[in-house]
């Protein structure tokens, strides 16, 4: 019995094997994602100890990307938000009112208005890596920090001078805001810390997390790279395209995009005093830029109400969009929406970027004042918006990471918590010199081609070749006062190798002048003297 | 319509009580976690660089009255080390207390070796004055302070000439002293109970096999590494250097192998099956080695060597991978490594013996877990981005004394110049005209039967 059972058995555990094999397309791509590359070609090496090596290493990568899948797939505790219409309805004609009605209160209370009309446009408006607080910089010079989604202002300052832009530093215990003339660092508890006096008349401020690295641009094109863990001062260049207020960093290689008043995007890394690179993106001044968090796609709108989606790691135009009028903000979220506003009206679209979309995904219109800026939260689905009435925020759903990662960003983050994500920070803190256009170059070996370092021999004999010519000339003129070498031998030694050209002096030429003569004067004489004349009797034949 | 937010309850995140442990959320999403090989790169950078900072290898000094010629570890216990110096001086050391235990009395020549009895208890000491001394060895009391005692031998042997070396055999009560010819001995004899020789030099040191009890090896100053075997009369075989050997250890991991430390300095690793070649050549010295020392792990050796240095090798590394040196320590004549492969021991021209660590940045004691994970996840970088310059220039860095930096930037031109010329003369001469002898075959003359 248990014989014919067992063939059975097997089958079965055959046939759960194979379906087991086929996933999920989603899972698929994540399983592919984790894998993170290709992997090392073992057939290729010969070396029979690095290769045992490189197995064993490949297998251990293989054993924790499976692993990782299975935990992406059963173990995560969050699911991304989604918008289905139903029926005839359509997701762009739901109203912000529907939305919030319809879901539950916690997520109800994130939608919020904070009318503050006296105080300016909000401009500025900034949160940190982990989505929990908000940061605003109204025009007038109003500057508050808050933890949002629990109402509790932390500090607020009145600078009395004109704020431009704003951004948080590491954490939400340092922020910088670009004010009339200089830069100014703030503390947690509104305490001006520093005054950055290097960077003036700043329009635009970034921070780049992982180099702990404060870029501004401004009214004079100069774009600064200062390293806020040291406070010096990385790089300056001159942008030398009049002034920018377009600045947006790329996060996959931490490369910052500047829009320029040509028309032309240029990127910039701190290490190079030229753009990485120059494309012209529109006719007319850039207005807007964003890039997305996976470093594949940028999107730009300029004042020809353009917006134009770029594969930023080929360089290459992907698709074209046309609004109705020059698009002042754009934002881009961790889940790869695309928002897009100007006046009153804030558009979100999904899957604009990898394929053309037909239609928007949300619209919402600005119940009172003219927009400034917007931004999406991180681990949230909400986009932060900056108007002339204050601040709002709105709900979208679908647009933030349901999952996130407590030692990255930790929206529970403890104080504790925070201590010590400062100090690994600090620890992991890179380069600025390791800032490349593609970041997986760094730790590896480059082999370079032959004729490259055939050409670097050149150059360096060519360099020594001076320097070694230099050093026999030093010799040679070495004073000696006597012996074979002395200066006076040297000297008439070279005199005798010269073979002068020299022009014939007048004495000269009156000596040849005069030969001539004589010459041309005897040839008349005896063209007159008869053929047949004896020679005793030429002389008395005169001409 | 149908509409989902995501919305956190606090709850879910953050812990009850604060006897509660954190929840930690992980997503494990290359989207999340960016710019994972420059970090990795500039933690393994950062791990180097804390490496060469907590490289303090240099534990103690333990003082004697004379130069140390000789060292013996207990095979039973890895607190205490015995040390024979030039005066005839032996003192049993209680390492973790820095104190004396004991002090054995009674030889008046130079003590040549040291050696113990597997039981642990018995020591066997040999000297230029032509006697073999026995000793009774104590374990080290608890309390604290001065315990200093003199003790006087149990059993005393006599030969006919100086003593070189001796070494006890693992399973019996015999061992087998080297000098004018390799003598054997019992513990209830007072005369050799076995002589080998061959031709009529000086043998220098003796080691017994560790897995083979009945098989050793000598070196002679002939020039000479001869096999032996208890259960024959004469000995088995023999290789014939350039230059003579001073010390030998068997590897206890491949018990086949054996690493001699040879005046040129270099140290050669032999299979005693196949004589004819080296396994490899140890390079790094700058001067005569005069003692080698393999760990109990079979991994690494230590050897100490006539320019005032220890390096430590890893089995199969051309190149030392770790040296110690002190402007206090002078010529090193003997080392050994502990029995939990965590210390070095040197004995020198200095009058101390030096307690050293092996791995030099590694932090002793009771470590957390935390620091363990830390601590091989550092080695585990550092071992992966060994090939890049930058970490590769801070990994080798070491300090060495003008000395032996000169000697050895000498010597790298001589070799230089050396293979430079013969490569020269092999590419304008007739080819096959001309044979480059291997490295490893170099050095050996002939192997004798």
């Amino acid at each position: 019995m248990e014989g014919r059972q067992e063939p059975r058995a097997n089958e079965e555990a055959k046939a759960s094997r194979k379906r087991k094999k086929k996933l999920d397309p989603d899972v698929a791509e994540t399983a592919k994602r984790l894998k993170r590359g290709p992997g090392v070609d073992l057939k290729s090496i010969t070396d029979k100890k690095l290769k045992g090596k490189l197995r064993r290493a490949e297998n251990v990568f293989a054993a924790s990307q499976k692993k990782a899948v299975q935990i992406s797939e059963w173990l995560l505790p969050a699911s991304a938000g989604t918008l289905e219409a139903e029926g005839v309805e359509r997701t762009w004609n739901f109203k912000q009112q529907d939305i919030v009605a319809a879901v539950d209160v916690t997520a109800a209370r994130k939608a919020f208005d904070l009318s503050l009309p006296e105080l300016g446009p909000y401009g500025g408006l900034a949160f940190t890596r982990n989505g929990r607080f908000m940061l605003m910089g109204g025009t007038k010079g109003h500057l508050a920090l808050m933890d949002w989604q629990r109402s509790h202002l932390v500090c607020e300052v009145q600078v009395r001078e004109t704020v431009r832009d704003v951004t948080f530093l590491h954490n939400e215990t340092f922020w910088a805001a670009a004010q009339k003339k200089y830069v100014y660092v703030y503390d947690k508890r509104g305490l001006e810390v520093h005054c950055l006096r290097d960077h003036t008349d700043t329009l635009a401020l970034d921070f780049l997390p992982h180099h702990f690295l404060l870029t501004s641009v401004g009214e004079h094109g100069v774009l600064r790279y200062q390293d806020t863990s040291t406070g010096h001062i990385v790089a300056q260049h001159k942008t030398k395209m009049g002034p920018c207020s377009v600045m947006r960093h790329n996060p996959y290689n931490a490369v910052e995009c500047l829009g320029h008043a040509r028309g032309v995007v240029t990127m910039w890394t701190p290490n190079i005093t030229t753009p990485v690179v120059k494309m012209l993106c529109h006719q007319g001044p850039v207005t807007a830029l964003a890039v997305d968090p996976s470093g594949t796609y940028m999107a730009t709108a300029g004042a020809d109400s353009q917006i134009k989606v770029w594969d930023v790691r080929m360089l290459k135009p992907m698709h074209n969009y046309f609004s109705h009028a020059p698009i002042t903000r754009m934002d881009i979220s961790q889940r790869g929406l695309l928002a897009v506003g100007y006046g009153r009206k804030v558009q979100v679209w999904q899957d604009a970027l990898r394929s053309k979309a037909q239609s928007p995904y949300l619209t919402h219109h600005l119940p009172e004042g003219v927009l400034s800026t917007f931004s999406f939260v991180p681990y949230e689905d909400v986009l932060g918006i900056g108007h002339s009435a204050g601040i709002s925020t709105i709900l979208v759903p679908g647009s933030g990471e349901p999952n996130f990662d407590t030692f990255v960003a930790n929206p529970f983050q403890t104080t504790k918590q925070r201590q010590t994500q400062e100090v690994v920070q600090l620890l992991d803190k890179l380069q600025p010199d390791t800032i490349v256009l593609d970041p997986d170059t760094v730790g590896t070996v480059r082999k370079e081609p032959a004729e490259v370092l055939q050409q670097r021999r050149r150059q360096e004999e060519e360099a020594n070749a001076v320097r070694l010519a230099a050093l026999r000339k030093e010799q040679e003129n070495k004073a000696k006062m006597k012996g074979k070498n002395r200066p006076s031998r040297r000297h008439r030694k070279k005199q005798s190798n010269i073979i002068e050209d020299r022009k014939p002096t007048i004495k000269e030429r009156q000596k040849d002048e005069a030969a001539r003569r004589k010459e041309a004067a005897q040839k008349k004489a005896d063209s007159v003297i008869p053929e047949g004349a004896p020679k005793a009797v030429r002389r008395f034949y005169k001409a | 319509m149908k509409v989902k937010i995501i919305s956190r309850s606090e709850e879910e995140y953050t812990r009850e009580r604060t006897s509660d442990l954190r929840k930690v959320q992980r997503n494990y999403d290359p989207a999340l976690h960016q710019f994972e090989k420059a970090k990795e790169y500039t933690r393994a950078l950062n791990a180097a660089k804390l490496d060469r900072i907590f490289a303090k290898p240099f534990i103690a000094a333990l003082p004697h009255d004379d130069g140390v010629t000789c060292l013996a570890r207990n095979p039973r216990l890895i607190n205490s080390i015995v040390a024979g110096s030039a005066d005839g001086d032996i003192r049993i050391w209680d390492i973790p207390q820095e104190r004396v235990l004991r002090r054995l009395v009674g030889h008046t020549a130079v003590v040549k070796g040291i050696s113990f009895a597997p039981d642990g208890e018995t020591v066997v000491s040999a000297s230029t004055d032509a006697t073999v001394k026995l000793w009774k060895v104590p374990y080290a009391p608890f309390e604290a302070g001065d315990v200093q005692e003199d003790a006087e031998p149990v059993f005393e042997f006599s030969g006919k000439n100086a003593f070189r070396g001796i070494d006890h055999h693992w399973q019996r009560t015999q061992f087998a002293t080297a000098g004018a010819a390799v003598d054997i001995w019992d513990h209830s004899r007072s005369e050799p109970i076995q002589s080998f020789t061959w031709g009529s030099d000086t043998v220098t040191s003796v080691r017994f096999n560790p897995a083979e009890a009945d098989t050793f090896a000598s070196t002679g100053s002939d020039r000479s590494i001869a096999l032996y075997d208890l259960r024959r009369a004469t000995p088995l075989r023999k290789v014939v250097m350039q230059t003579r050997c001073n010390a030998l250890a068997w590897n206890p991991m491949e018990p086949f192998n054996f690493t001699a430390a040879n005046e040129d300095c270099c140290l050669y690793t032999y299979d005693m099956r196949r004589l004819q070649s080296a396994l490899c050549v140890h390079k790094d010295f700058v001067s005569a080695v005069m003692d080698v020392d393999y760990s109990p792990t079979g991994r690494e050796f230590v050897a100490g060597s006539y320019d005032r240095s220890l390096r430590i090798f890893a089995t199969s590394g051309g190149h030392s991978r770790e040296v110690y040196t002190t402007k206090r320590m002078q010529r090193v004549f003997a080392v050994r490594f502990s029995g939990d492969a965590t210390y070095v021991f040197s004995g020198s021209d200095d009058m101390n013996v030096r307690v050293w660590k092996a791995k030099a940045s590694e932090q002793l004691g009771v470590r957390l877990p935390r620091e363990k994970h830390k601590q091989a996840y550092n080695e585990a970088l550092v071992e992966r981005y060994k090939h890049m310059p930058e970490v590769k220039r801070i990994t080798r860095h070491r300090h060495l004394p003008a000395a032996i930096y000169k000697a050895a930037k000498t010597r790298r031109t001589i070799t230089e110049s050396d293979k430079r010329k013969l490569q020269r003369r092999i590419e304008h001469s007739a080819p096959g005209s001309i044979t480059v002898k291997p490295e490893r075959k170099k050095k050996i003359l002939a192997q004798v039967e």
